[in-house]
């Protein structure tokens, strides 16, 4: 769901996207258009591991996902012991989790749902966003940088309406691999809150994709943000319907 | 005007016995009335200062807000009803707005209560005063020393400051501590911050919306407020007077042990006593002493123990008392680790009803433990008495 959540902002199209980078011919819209076609696919099966780095100690935290669209997505804990059993299914707008220690199913909602996931820097609130953001930004190419060496165009989304979590939000498109290597989300202030580094790429199914992502609250000084890595991805695979229902987070 | 002069005279005739009698009853007594003291103080200043730094005279409440459910804190507010418009307006009561946030304090995160007030109220007696302060590129932020130890910020220092607005938006900025306040109530301490009313509005994007509304403490509660919901002094208080019904019965059984250790004093004197002067039961009788006199005389004896103590009770306990009284004691933790509100010194009350009260209890304890082994005397023949047998 994280890695959903964090190529959402592009996979979904900035269809509206107006500005041209004149010096490349192309729009905004087109660049999230050729980033769209190649992370996008029906479906996913993937495995990964998500390093939360406290200021001690790190912790990793290993799941298996199944996702469906930006609609429905299955996630299950591996490992820690601790964690180990805990499912989280969500379909459209409703997040549940089943802790196998309670043998119970919580829902998460309002409040619960700005809380870190397993201690990370992400909240259940980032895993859930997945509007499309051709509704809820405008999108605006604003130059090309080099980032890590590598040429990539910068894109400026800002919010359309009301009720977004991030106003604003900066992407660094890659423009070979026509991936979204970086991130940065701002507060309605202007103040940079988190930000998504890719540090790592895969080539799968003859496709460039993200391998390790780096997130970061970036108004936690010296945080170290938390990794999360694919070590497993499956495109187009079939996912069984029964899947996302209520009863398999109890099986 | 017999019995008394000679339970008196034969009282002061069993010397140590007598003297150690009654150094256990007033110890007793002083123990009662030092810890009753010393509760009745912790509760009294427990009320005196969450009126008076948090709940005022009563309050109004959103009628979604519930201060213990987190979750549902950040959609309980609204614009205030007319009924409290119109006190808000005449300074009996001030809107207090409550936003759930985020601190970043030299970086670490502390999710924080960030508390919207009226910098120029005189409602509660918080330095709210110092909020009228405008820092360059800031917002001006009060909070409790509580709170400064916890976030490590000191008067002056600038933190980040991050919320989410009515629409569900992240918002962050920073912030400036322009007074730190020295406030035993930690409920407005730990975990608060608190920011002008109408910034916070703007902030969050709640034009003239209110989480609370606290009335002057001279003020009454109406019951038309709207749907907004009155919560009395019974009602705000209800941790602290359901901790004190809690603690009740520890408070008796202390006070029980208290009481049992002078009684059992008293009793065990008073059939020792009766045992070794059967004689003197019997002489008397023989000289026409009524048996329920005989009664009387001991009893008496052994209630004058609690006269004795009484006295004594004054002549050592009551200057030690007065200083505690005076002086307080000082408290070696803050109540806010164990989740009460007090301050660093307590200071007992010692009520007339608790003084009173004690005295008659202790009296009455002892004249019923002086009386029970008196009632043999009653059964004794006074020719066996004199022979020096028991009845």
């Amino acid at each position: 769901m994280i890695r959903k959540r964090m190529s959402s902002f592009l996979l979904m199209g900035v269809l509206g996207a107006t500005s041209i980078l004149r010096s490349q011919g192309l729009t905004a819209a087109q660049i999230l258009d050729a980033v769209d076609r190649n992370l996008s696919s029906d479906n996913q099966v993937f495995t990964s591991r998500m390093v939360v780095h406290g200021r001690r100690a790190s912790r990793t935290i290993v799941s298996k996902s199944w996702v469906v669209g930006t609609e429905k997505a299955f996630t299950e804990y591996l490992s820690p012991p601790r964690e180990a059993g805990t499912k989280m299914l969500k379909v459209g707008k409703q997040l549940r989790i089943y802790s196998p220690q309670t043998d119970r199913v919580l829902q998460i909602s309002g409040h619960m749902l700005r809380q870190s996931v397993m201690g990370s820097d992400f909240s259940y609130q980032d895993m859930m966003e997945d509007q499309s953001l051709q509704e809820a930004y405008h999108a605006e190419l604003e130059g090309s940088e080099l980032l890590d060496g590598r040429d990539s165009w910068v894109i400026l989304l800002t919010a359309k309406k009301l009720g977004l979590a991030y106003p604003t939000r900066r992407a660094w498109v890659d423009k070979e691999w026509m991936l979204p290597m970086k991130e940065e989300m701002y507060a309605k202030g202007g103040k940079l809150l988190k930000s998504a580094l890719v540090k790592e790429v895969m080539n799968v199914q003859g496709r460039t994709y993200p391998k390790v992502w780096l997130f970061k609250d970036e108004l936690k000084r010296n945080s170290r943000g938390t990794e999360w890595i694919i070590d497993e991805i499956a495109f187009n695979v079939t996912i069984p319907e029964a899947m996302f229902s209520k009863a398999a987070l109890r099986r | 005007m017999l019995i008394p002069k000679l339970a008196q005279r034969n009282l002061i005739g069993a010397g140590a016995r007598t003297w150690l009698n009654v150094v256990t009853t007033s110890l007793a007594l002083f123990m009662i009335v030092f810890a009753s003291g010393m509760y009745d103080g912790m509760i009294a200043y427990t009320k005196r200062v969450t009126v008076a730094t948090e709940i005022g005279g009563g309050q109004y409440w959103h009628p979604a807000y519930d201060p213990d459910d987190p979750f549902s804190i950040d959609d309980s507010h609204g614009l205030l009803p007319d009924e409290l418009r119109q006190i808000v307006r005449r300074g009996e009561a001030m809107p207090i707005l409550v936003v759930q946030g985020a601190a970043y304090p030299a970086g670490r995160v502390l999710p924080v209560m960030i508390r919207g007030i009226p910098p120029q109220q005189s409602i509660i007696d918080l330095p709210t005063q110092v909020l009228q302060a405008q820092p360059d590129g800031a917002l001006p932020v009060l909070m409790g020393q509580g709170m400064a130890r916890l976030s490590e910020l000191e008067k002056g220092d600038r933190f980040v400051l991050r919320w989410r607005d009515v629409h569900g938006s992240y918002d962050a900025r920073d912030a400036e501590v322009v007074g730190i306040m020295d406030v035993e109530n930690f409920k407005v301490d730990l975990g608060q911050v608190w920011l002008p009313l109408e910034l916070l509005r703007t902030m969050v994007d709640v034009p003239g919306h209110a989480t609370y509304v606290v009335i002057g403490a001279d003020e009454a509660l109406t019951a038309a407020s709207g749907e907004w919901v009155p919560r009395d002094h019974i009602f705000l208080l209800q941790d602290i007077l359901n901790a004190v019904k809690a603690d009740q019965p520890y408070v008796w059984t202390l006070y029980g042990l208290l009481l049992a250790l002078a009684a059992m004093g008293i009793f065990n004197s008073q059939v020792l006593s009766i045992f070794r002067r059967r004689r003197e039961i019997g002489t008397l009788m023989s000289l026409g002493m009524h048996r329920g006199r005989v009664v009387s005389l001991f009893t008496m004896e052994g209630a004058l123990h609690s006269v004795y103590a009484l006295l004594l009770t004054i002549i050592w306990g009551a200057p030690v008392l007065y200083l505690v009284a005076t002086r307080g004691i000082p408290i070696p933790y803050d109540g806010a680790d164990i989740g009460i509100v007090m301050g660093q010194r307590m200071w007992p009350v010692y009520s007339a009803g608790l003084l009173g009260g004690t005295v008659i209890l202790v009296a009455l304890i002892v004249t019923l433990v002086s009386y029970l082994p008196s009632r043999r005397i009653a059964k004794m023949n006074p020719t066996d008495a004199l022979r020096g047998r028991a009845a």
